[in-house]
């Protein structure tokens, strides 16, 4: 047992980890995969650049030629779609935590749909006085009220799960319905462009946007870790946890917010590319097991790599077209999603 | 549930009531609009047509059509939803819960895109089959695993059948964007500019369906019982099963053919119309119709109002009554 795992505490015991080794390998494999896919991501395009000056563009041994295409174009891209899958991979997670059903994900109960309304009202009303540059806070802003009257109408003495998905498939044809109305009232320019955003495109991503990305990563992911034995305990269900002594409610709570915010920023750098939070959870489990430290940066990796990949297949598959990577997460993720349902026949699970 | 009209003679006149009340709401249909009609003209425009008047002209023209449109689908829609929450036993189960007209929807762009169909006759067909696949896809989905047709399990796989086509369909409308705006207020459901045309092709199989489905009432009670019980009374509940099924796909996926994305009143309805008359499907059946039809006609009568002089689409209207409907009975508590 001992030599199969590896222990971090810290003494009193609010920080602990158990690490398997093989997640270890796992975990350094998929880091492996996507440095490759990384890579390869910068070199192809319509300007196709060699992997070596890529490496040599990367390490700063490039003389500046290469500066506009990768330094300006892709480079921003691909990291934005790494971080952008990473956060919608997490609050799938903890959603799938806190619902206790693998079908969960931010997209299927509302929030995506929130942020969405935010946002196109955005570009319907405000976009031309305001600017593009509050897009982002315009659409966490719509994801986190959309989330709260979620939360507040499933409440009933405490919020059960079931009710929670139910009520936010609720709002998630509410919120449909308002974006429908919103891009039939406004004129054909905006209505093209409020698709191209609902289908989830990191289309133009600049630096600036890496950075304001970024910045909600590294203030809600170790948050997400340090969550970890709560989301163990919350997955045996309600009556068990509350047995163990946790605080069901609070803990919920708290687990929401974070997915939310994870997910309410992601749609807001871009748009709502459906599915990942859906998938990227399963296969971190798969390959990792049910530990939740694991399950954190396993499922941070693998829904980076979903997003980075399908971009670049949507960015070069139909030159010189540039296909939202949303149109993609949803061919690889809609099969994915029957599988689920198929395997969900045995009694295992 | 305790039913509001509980004695056959009771029963009989709500009846009478509905029916009534709908064919208020069909003549004032007819009657508001842009060019507001007064009741009179309505009633001599089909007494004595007079091909002279303008006012006629707009009634026998459009009007009159749009309004025939509006409640073929909002009755057929009512019964196939009252239909789909028996077959599986699902309060939340309707067509649109089911992911039917975002299966339309995808066949429908999926035609105008690769296919270059334009006429909105050749729409019906392919939406019809959009519709079919997806509630054969969704009820197959749903019913996997051991505890059978769970509510959820039946939402959450509607759900996922809806973002899958909707994001498939997106993504072909980013590819051609001047196809976005000839089918942009199909998508979002809408009951002008149909012509009684389009009826035409239709209308044998949904009148068919829906006298099918009154004439199962009774069958569709004793299976109601639970499988057991309807199989030891002696029914053959495969037969009547495929039966219900089929009504459910024939009327929803026609009115999804005609009407494009008109949400909730399929799930509304019914449980309207069972607050009113109770459990017995020889009696919901031909409620749904009328309140169904009506519903519809007076959310299209508003989607006229709202944002005049333009139009809102009706499926906006009735999925925002329908959501905060949908929420309530989500909050009320669905356990079987």
């Amino acid at each position: 047992m001992t030599n199969r795992h590896i222990t971090v505490r810290n003494r009193s015991g609010t920080v602990s980890f158990l690490w398997e080794k093989r997640a270890i390998v796992i975990l350094l494999s998929l880091v492996a995969i996507t440095s490759v896919c990384f890579i390869a991501g910068l070199s192809i395009g319509s300007t196709m650049i060699s992997p070596v000056a890529v490496v040599k563009y990367l390490l700063g041994a490039d003389d500046g030629e290469h500066q506009f295409i990768i330094g300006t174009h892709r480079l921003p891209r691909m990291i934005l779609s790494l971080l952008v899958g990473a956060a919608l991979g997490l609050s799938g997670l903890l959603l799938q935590g806190i619902v206790r059903n693998p079908l969960a994900s931010p997209d299927i109960i509302g929030i995506t749909g929130g942020a969405s309304v935010a946002a196109i009202a955005y570009i319907a009303y405000f976009s031309e006085t305001a600017g593009i540059k509050w897009l982002p806070f315009a659409s966490i802003l719509g994801a986190a009220i959309v989330s709260t009257a979620i939360y507040a109408l499933s409440w009933n003495r405490g919020v059960t799960p079931y009710r929670l998905v139910l009520i936010g498939m609720g709002m998630a044809a509410a919120t449909g319905a308002l974006t429908m109305m919103m891009i039939v009232l406004s004129n054909t320019d905006v209505a093209a462009k409020a698709y191209i955003w609902m289908t989830g495109s990191v289309y133009g991503a600049t630096w600036g946007q890496v950075y304001a990305m970024l910045s909600w990563l590294v203030v809600f992911v170790p948050l997400a870790l340090l969550l970890n034995r709560v989301v163990n305990v919350q997955e045996l269900g309600d009556d068990v946890a509350a047995g163990l002594g946790a605080r069901v409610q609070w803990q919920r709570l708290g687990m929401i917010g974070i997915s939310v915010a994870l997910a309410g920023a992601a749609v807001a750098f871009a748009g709502a590319i459906g599915f990942v939070g859906l998938m990227a959870p399963h296969m971190a489990r798969k390959l990792a097991g049910r530990s939740y430290a694991v399950l954190v940066p396993v499922t941070a990796i693998i829904g980076g790599l979903l997003v980075c990949s399908a971009d670049v297949v949507a960015r070069t598959a139909f030159l010189p077209l540039d296909i939202p990577a949303g149109v993609f997460t949803a061919g690889i993720g809609a099969p994915f999603f029957i599988y689920l349902l198929f395997r969900s026949r045995k009694p295992s699970r | 549930m305790e039913a509001l009209l509980a004695r056959t003679f009771s029963k009989t006149a709500g009846l009478l009531a509905v029916a009534i009340l709908f064919v208020l709401l069909f003549l004032s249909s007819i009657a508001f609009g842009q060019t507001p009609i007064s009741p009179t003209t309505v009633m001599d425009a089909f007494i004595r047509y007079d091909p002279a008047s303008t006012d006629h002209i707009i009634i026998t023209t459009t009007r009159v059509s749009r309004a025939v449109i509006a409640a073929v689908i909002g009755s057929s829609l009512a019964v196939a939803g009252a239909f789909m929450q028996a077959l599986t036993r699902n309060p939340l189960a309707s067509p649109s819960t089911f992911g039917i007209n975002a299966g339309a929807m995808f066949c429908i762009v999926l035609s105008v895109t690769f296919f270059s169909v334009t006429s909105l006759e050749h729409y019906m067909w392919i939406a019809f089959l959009g519709a079919g696949l997806a509630a054969v896809l969704v009820y197959f989905l749903g019913s996997l695993g051991n505890d059978g047709l769970s509510p959820i399990k039946i939402v959450l796989a509607g759900a996922a059948i809806s973002a899958l086509f909707s994001s498939f369909t997106q993504g072909m409308l980013v590819l051609s964007e001047q196809n976005l705006e000839s089918v942009l207020f199909w998508l979002a459901g809408s009951v002008s500019g149909r012509t009684l045309d389009m009826l035409e092709p239709l209308w044998p199989v949904m009148a068919g369906a829906g006298i099918a489905a009154f004439w199962l009432g009774g069958s569709v009670n004793l299976l109601a019982l639970g499988d057991d019980i309807a199989k030891g009374l002696g029914q053959r509940t495969i037969l009547v099963k495929t039966l219900m099924a089929l009504i459910v796909v024939v009327l929803a996926g026609g009115s999804v053919a005609i009407g494009g994305s008109i949400g909730f009143i399929g799930l509304i309805v019914p449980h309207m119309v069972r607050s009113l008359v109770g459990t017995d499907h020889r009696w919901i059946v031909p409620y749904c119709a009328f309140m169904g039809a009506g519903l519809l006609l007076l959310a299209d009568i508003a989607a006229r109002f709202v944002i005049m002089p333009r139009e809102m689409p009706i499926g906006v209207m009735t999925a925002l009554f329908g959501a905060p409907f949908f929420i309530y009975l989500a909050r009320k508590g669905v356990h079987k």
